[in-house]
Parts: C-alpha cells; sequence; structure tokens
C-alpha cells in the first residue's frame, strides 16, 4: 500500500548549517505519528519540507506516491495536505467564520468566483457551521480573530485547517501556550475532528511526552537533524537513553 | 450592520450628488466632475490597498493609461463613442498592468510602493521625453465624445459637463462601486483580505498569493483607467502632470484621509479632499502647506480617516440608544 508521505534522504542545508540530513521516513495511512527531540533537533524543518513551504537541499518528498518537493504550500494544501503553526497564525481583520470560509473557499474551489455573494452560498455557511460547531466556536463566529482568547485563537488557526477537509495533518506543537490542564481537552478535541473529517493521517510535533505517550501509533526521534528512532510508543519508552537524548535532562531534575 | 451603514451612505450619497445639479451653479457642479473619476479610480486603488494591504506609489500611472488612451482611441483613431474609449482602453490598460503587476506584487510593503513608483516614473519620462509620439509637456488632445449615442451638440462645454456628463459620471461611480462591492464580498475579496491580513496563513489554506494580488492589481489598473479617461475628457487633454508620482500621493492622502478600511472611506476621501483643495486654493497661496497639516493631524489623531470618525460616531449612538 502506498505510504501518506514518505521521504527518501530528505536534507536541508541553511549554508553550513545541516538543518536536517538524509531523514528517510513513512507516515502510513491511519497513523498518528509524533516527531519528537530537542530544540534545533530539526522538527519544524521536516514539517515544513512536508508541507511543501521548503524545498529540500537533497532526497525527495512523496505524497500519496507523488513527489511533492518544494511544490509550495498552496498546491499541496489542494492536494489534502493542511497544517498549523507552531506560532498561533490568524487573520486579526477577519471574524471566525471569514478564517474558516477562506479555507472552505479553497476546498469547494471558489477560489475564482470574482462576483458571486460569499454570504449567499449556503454551501460554505454549511460547511463554516459544521466546522465551528466541531471546535465550540460557534458563539464566536461573528467575533474577530483578534478579539478572541489565546485559547480561542489556537482553537480558530487548527479549526481552518480543518476545514480543507485534509487527508494529512500537520500539527506543529497544538497545545504550545495552552493549560496543561487544557492540552488533553485539545488534543481529544483535534482527534475526533479528525476522525469527523476522515482524515487519514496525523504528523504531531509535539514536546509534552505525556501527550506523545498518550496519542503517538509511532514515535520519530530526530536529534542534530539526523533520524534518531522511529519506533513504536512502548518501545520508545522503554529506552532511558533514547528519552534522555530527546528531552534532555528534564525528566530528571 | 456594516452592510446596512454602506448602503445608507450610498443612498444619501447618490440622493445628494444627483440634486446637487439643481441647486448649485453649474460651474461648480462641473467641477464634480474630477470627483468622479478620482472616486472611480480609488475604488481600485484600495482593492489593492485596503483589501490587498499593497500600497502603491505609482497609480497614477493608470490615470494617465486612461487619459493618455482616450486620447488616442478618440482623438487619432478616430472612435468618439466615450462607451467604447472606456471598454478599448481599460482592456488594454489591464493587459499592460499584466507584466507590470507580474514584477511588482512579488514584492510586498517599501519594495512594492518603490516598484511601483518607479514603474509609474518610468511612464512619466516616457510621456514628457517622446515629444512626437505624446506631445511631450503640451500632453495630447482629448476630443468631445458622445455619451450613450448622443452629441448634446447644443450645450456648450460647462453646460454638457455639469449636465449630462454629471450624471453620467454618477451613473458610473454607482456602477463601479456596485461592481467593486460584489468584489470584495465575493470568495474571491476574501482570499484577498487573507493575504492582507497573514501572508503565510493565507497560503498554508490554499490561498493562491501572487495570482491573486496580480489579479487586484490588474482590477485596480482598470478601475484607475476609467478614472483617468473621465479626468481626461474634463480637461479635453491628457497631461503628464497627471502621471507625474505627486498625483500618486494624492491618492494615497485621499484613501488616508477618507479611511482605507471602510468601502466608501476613499470616495468621501476624494470628495472632502477636492473641496478642500477648491476652498484653500481660494483662500492662500500656502494650500499645499495646510493640506500637509491636515494630513499629519489625520494620521496622527484620526488614523481610521474621515469613515472611521463617521462610524465610530454611529457606534456611539447606537450604544446611547441601547
Amino acid at each position: 500500500m502506498t505510504a501518506l508521505f514518505e521521504t527518501t534522504r530528505l536534507s536541508k542545508s541553511y549554508g553550513v548549517l545541516k538543518a536536517l540530513e538524509d531523514v528517510t521516513l513513512a507516515i502510513q495511512d491511519g497513523e498518528l505519528v509524533s516527531i519528537v527531540g530537542p530544540n534545533g533537533a530539526g522538527k519544524t524543518t521536516l514539517v515544513n519540507l512536508l508541507a511543501g513551504l521548503l524545498a529540500p537541499t537533497a532526497g525527495d518528498v512523496r505524497f500519496l506516491g507523488e513527489s511533492v518537493a518544494g511544490m509550495g504550500p498552496v498546491e499541496l494544501a489542494d492536494r489534502g495536505v493542511a497544517r498549523t503553526f507552531q506560532l498561533i497564525q490568524i487573520f486579526p481583520q477577519l471574524t471566525v467564520a471569514e478564517t474558516i470560509a477562506a479555507a472552505v473557499v479553497s476546498r469547494q474551489k471558489k477560489r475564482w468566483r470574482l462576483l458571486t455573494r460569499l454570504a449567499g452560498d449556503a454551501q460554505i455557511g454549511r460547511r463554516v457551521a459544521e466546522v465551528a460547531e466541531i471546535f465550540g466556536l460557534v458563539s464566536r463566529l461573528d467575533t474577530l480573530s483578534a478579539n478572541l482568547s489565546q485559547g480561542e485563537k489556537k482553537l480558530l488557526d487548527i479549526a481552518s485547517a480543518f476545514a480543507l477537509d485534509p487527508q494529512v495533518i500537520l500539527l506543529d506543537e497544538p497545545t504550545s501556550g495552552v493549560s496543561t490542564a487544557d492540552k488533553h481537552s485539545v488534543m481529544n478535541t483535534l482527534i475526533a475532528a479528525a476522525k469527523a473529517a476522515g482524515v487519514k493521517g496525523i504528523v504531531l510535533v509535539e514536546h509534552d511526552m505525556d501527550l506523545v505517550a498518550a496519542y503517538s501509533h509511532r514515535i520519530i526521534a530526530l536529534s542534530e537533524g539526523k533520524l534518531l528512532a522511529d519506533l513504536p510508543p512502548e518501545r520508545f519508552f522503554a529506552d532511558p537513553h533514547l528519552i534522555e537524548t530527546v528531552i534532555g535532562k528534564r525528566r530528571h531534575n | 450592520m456594516k452592510v446596512t451603514s454602506a448602503g445608507l451612505v450610498a443612498i444619501f450619497g447618490i440622493a445628494a450628488l444627483a440634486l446637487l445639479p439643481l441647486v448649485a451653479p453649474p460651474y461648480y457642479v462641473s467641477l464634480m466632475v474630477p470627483f468622479f473619476g478620482y472616486a472611480i479610480a480609488l475604488l481600485g486603488f484600495n482593492l489593492l490597498f485596503g483589501y490587498t494591504g499593497l500600497l502603491s506609489f505609482g497609480h497614477a500611472m493608470f490615470l494617465g493609461f486612461g487619459a493618455y488612451g482616450a486620447a488616442i482611441v478618440a482623438g487619432v483613431l478616430g472612435i468618439k463613442s466615450f462607451e467604447a474609449v472606456i471598454v478599448v482602453v481599460a482592456l488594454a490598460s489591464m493587459l499592460a498592468a499584466l507584466p507590470i503587476g507580474y514584477l511588482c506584487v512579488r514584492y510586498t510593503g517599501i519594495f512594492f510602493g518603490m516598484l511601483t513608483l518607479a514603474f509609474g516614473m518610468l511612464f512619466h519620462s516616457f510621456l514628457f521625453k517622446f515629444y512626437h509620439l505624446t506631445g511631450g509637456d503640451s500632453g495630447m488632445r482629448v476630443p468631445r465624445m458622445s455619451i450613450l449615442g448622443l452629441e448634446f451638440a447644443k450645450y456648450n462645454k460647462i453646460e454638457f459637463l455639469s449636465g449630462p456628463f454629471y450624471y453620467y459620471c454618477l451613473a458610473q461611480l454607482v456602477l463601479a462601486s456596485l461592481l467593486m462591492w460584489r468584489l470584495v464580498h465575493s470568495p474571491f475579496g476574501l482570499h484577498l483580505k487573507t493575504i492582507r491580513d497573514n501572508e503565510r496563513k493565507a497560503e498554508s489554506l490554499g490561498v493562491h498569493v501572487h495570482r491573486f494580488r496580480l489579479a487586484a492589481f490588474v482590477i485596480s489598473a482598470g478601475f484607475g483607467t476609467v478614472g483617468g479617461a473621465i479626468l481626461g475628457f474634463r480637461v479635453g487633454l491628457a497631461d503628464p502632470e497627471l502621471v507625474y508620482w505627486t498625483q500618486s500621493g494624492q491618492l494615497v492622502f485621499m484613501a488616508v484621509l477618507g479611511g482605507f478600511s471602510h468601502f466608501f472611506g476613499p470616495v468621501i476621501g476624494a470628495l472632502t479632499y477636492l473641496l478642500l483643495q477648491d476652498q484653500l486654493q481660494s483662500l492662500t497661496q500656502y494650500w499645499r502647506f495646510v493640506l500637509g497639516a491636515i494630513l499629519a493631524l489625520i494620521v496622527i489623531v484620526l488614523p481610521s480617516g474621515i469613515a472611521g470618525l463617521i462610524a465610530g460616531l454611529r457606534d456611539r449612538v447606537l450604544r446611547s440608544m441601547a
């Protein structure tokens, strides 16, 4: 069976700095794969390469068997790859409904409708309401994104990515800036939303090892740009040396 | 609510402008014709600035395309129907805007501003130096044309401009506003706004950033050209001064004065600017100084412009009534 995502000896350098080196991995249908590693390990670089935002220096990225290396985020979004960013990304002057609608417009391929009334398109309106419902944003649909709380902004950022009805979603620290108590509820919402939307695979970049342990089917560990491990959680967490390399000495302190 | 207030502005605006020729002397009414030209151009300018986040410092180039285009199509080629002239010139201008826009929209912020300024100055130099083609500093004559197939031969110029042509331009402004209203409230318009707010996030949601910026650039060129054709028709001349960079600055001034975050802001800005300029010119030779001071004051005290002030007052009244 063709993997959702596949990388072959993927490398990315910035001048002499090797951000990612010879990384070969595959993400299969139905998997939630976590990418872990210390700061500067190359996690975000890997996500940016998968999302088409960066072109690799060497190697290849294939999505459903097709080479998508450096293809660009728009083309990948059209093929069914959505992403969220580590730092919250919103459209400050747009309402919650407009933000979600922007993704729905792309998904329904209505972007070149120059003279149709957006507000009059029931198909878009219906989908916006559905997505808002899943993420608990219904009461905020007419609120300007800039006026949302931090937690709501994060939810909106993720909700808009889901509104693309992606096959794969790349989540770069979706719970950063969310209180410890709320992290599991955000993750549960995300996974329920992914199931409801028919998302086939989730790639999660995460620092919180409790979340990684609780939700991952497989863990990919990076260190200094290299692939350190690609293991199921039970085997990953059975290796103390690996854990120490990935999260440093924080746990022991 | 916003739709209603924009609708109210439109209804009051159209009513006031339609009644003006009945109460004001013809000369003053004819002075309003440039307002229509600038207002139409500014609707396009603001699609680029207020809705896509690209501030052009060379937009007067498209006013020039309109005026010189009218001079060529009507004066040289002899097509004397203003509607035909507008259609031909706007299409040609949009075609010319494609390669210019293609180069400019790869940049944002000050770099986009400087590039558009450079193209504007290039066009100005061309008009100035290629005397045998463009008439140099004397410009090119824009002949009187028929509107809706009617010559209005019995009307002298002031009567024509303050009567039939005035209403003709008002109708054009209404049509241009309706068209722009549909554009900014369409799925296309929504994607433009996402680019203005956050380009990176927009891309991740499948927004074609460069293509959409280019589309906004080309559409705004079309509006600028129609505005320029009206300006050229009124004076009867396509003048290189119309393309000079200070004219581009004037468009920016009008948009900021009126409030570029509001649909009708730039139109209100154009009206206020022209009335202010007319009054100040008759009062003092230092009118530019006063205008400059007003702009500085607006930016500091009223960053959302006159339309922002009106919207703020409306909200306050609504709150006190609730």
